[in-house]
């Protein structure tokens, strides 16, 4: 397993890239979620503002 | 068997469906890429030999390669929207192309990141300006210069026609790409750092990487369909169908 995670003495350069490609990756789905959770909250309030009028 | 091709074109038909495929994309990129990364990293060699000897530092490419490769087939994509956002006036269209910028410029930025931890490994310098990496490099700008036209232009019509016209521009960029990688010519390629030639890769690298291909261009259809149902809901917020759906959304 340490052999894994060595790389042949270039764990820095493997990592750093598949890192970086994760972290994006986690970055982009985490946005996107959150995204949905502000869009559904503001057009619920524009429908209970809708409510009101009435 | 006729198929009424712009019924999916309408943004109520295809909210719904894109929300039933996402979780199928998501598995099915899941499944993919944990197993070409693992048949990347061991079930090849540590050691290539040959015209271009590398050690365990070329399996970078595992992750390089796909993301380079979606970088210009999202782009493709991308343009192809435009176009038909042009030709058709699908509202549609737009709306998916938007969807696809965002994640075209994570695997461009991908594709620059892991080659430049490559590069310093297998040529000895992070960045060069060598035809490959300065093409790719106009892309990320491509990607990022269409994001910002379409934000800095308040009317969503215009802002989606203006932008979709600089997307179709950019197209040029993709083949120049492509070429200054896959060189047509060895004896014009003498500049290039090295060539990829995909005939003399052991077979085991090159199914690793198409199968983590697949895998993320799965992620991609997730990813994407998922923005653009975003999308729809802030442009359709006024819509019958969009309301229903928040009203039974609050009574859930």
């Amino acid at each position: 397993m340490s052999e894994f995670f060595s790389q042949g003495g270039y764990a820095f350069f493997v990592w750093s890239a598949y890192g970086m490609g994760l972290a994006l990756l986690v970055a982009e789905m985490l946005l996107l979620r959150r995204e949905r959770r502000t869009i559904l909250a503001r057009l619920g309030r524009l429908a209970r503002l809708r409510n009101l009028d009435r | 068997m006729k198929i009424n091709w712009f019924r999916y074109s309408s943004p109520a038909t295809f909210y719904t469906l894109a929300g039933r495929m996402i979780p199928w994309f998501a598995v099915i990129a899941a499944l993919l890429t944990l197993a070409g990364l693992y048949w990347g990293f061991f079930e090849t060699p540590d050691r290539l030999g040959g015209s271009n000897p590398q050690k365990e530092y070329y399996r970078i490419i595992f992750l390089h390669v796909p993301a380079a490769w979606l970088s210009m087939w999202l782009y493709v994509v991308l343009a192809g929207w435009s176009a038909v956002g042009l030709v058709f006036n699908t509202r549609l269209s737009y709306m998916m192309a938007v969807a696809t910028a965002p994640t075209g410029a994570i695997f461009t930025f991908i594709a620059l990141w892991t080659g430049s931890f490559w590069g310093r490994t297998s040529w000895g310098t992070w960045w060069d300006w060598d035809p490959r990496l300065t093409s790719e490099l106009i892309l990320l700008f491509l990607y990022i210069g269409y994001m910002a036209l379409h934000s800095a232009i308040d009317d969503v019509r215009r802002a989606d026609r203006s932008s979709a016209l600089l997307a179709l521009v950019g197209l040029v960029c993709i083949p120049i790409i492509f070429w200054s990688i896959n060189c047509p010519d060895p004896n014009q390629c003498a500049a290039l750092h090295q060539r990829s030639a995909m005939d003399r890769v052991d077979p085991n690298i090159l199914w690793a990487m198409l199968v983590t291909t697949l895998g993320l261009w799965a992620y991609s259809f997730a990813v994407v369909f998922a923005r653009a149902r975003g999308v729809i809901l802030t442009r359709e917020a006024e819509a019958q169908w969009v309301r229903d759906l928040i009203a039974a959304e609050a009574k859930a």
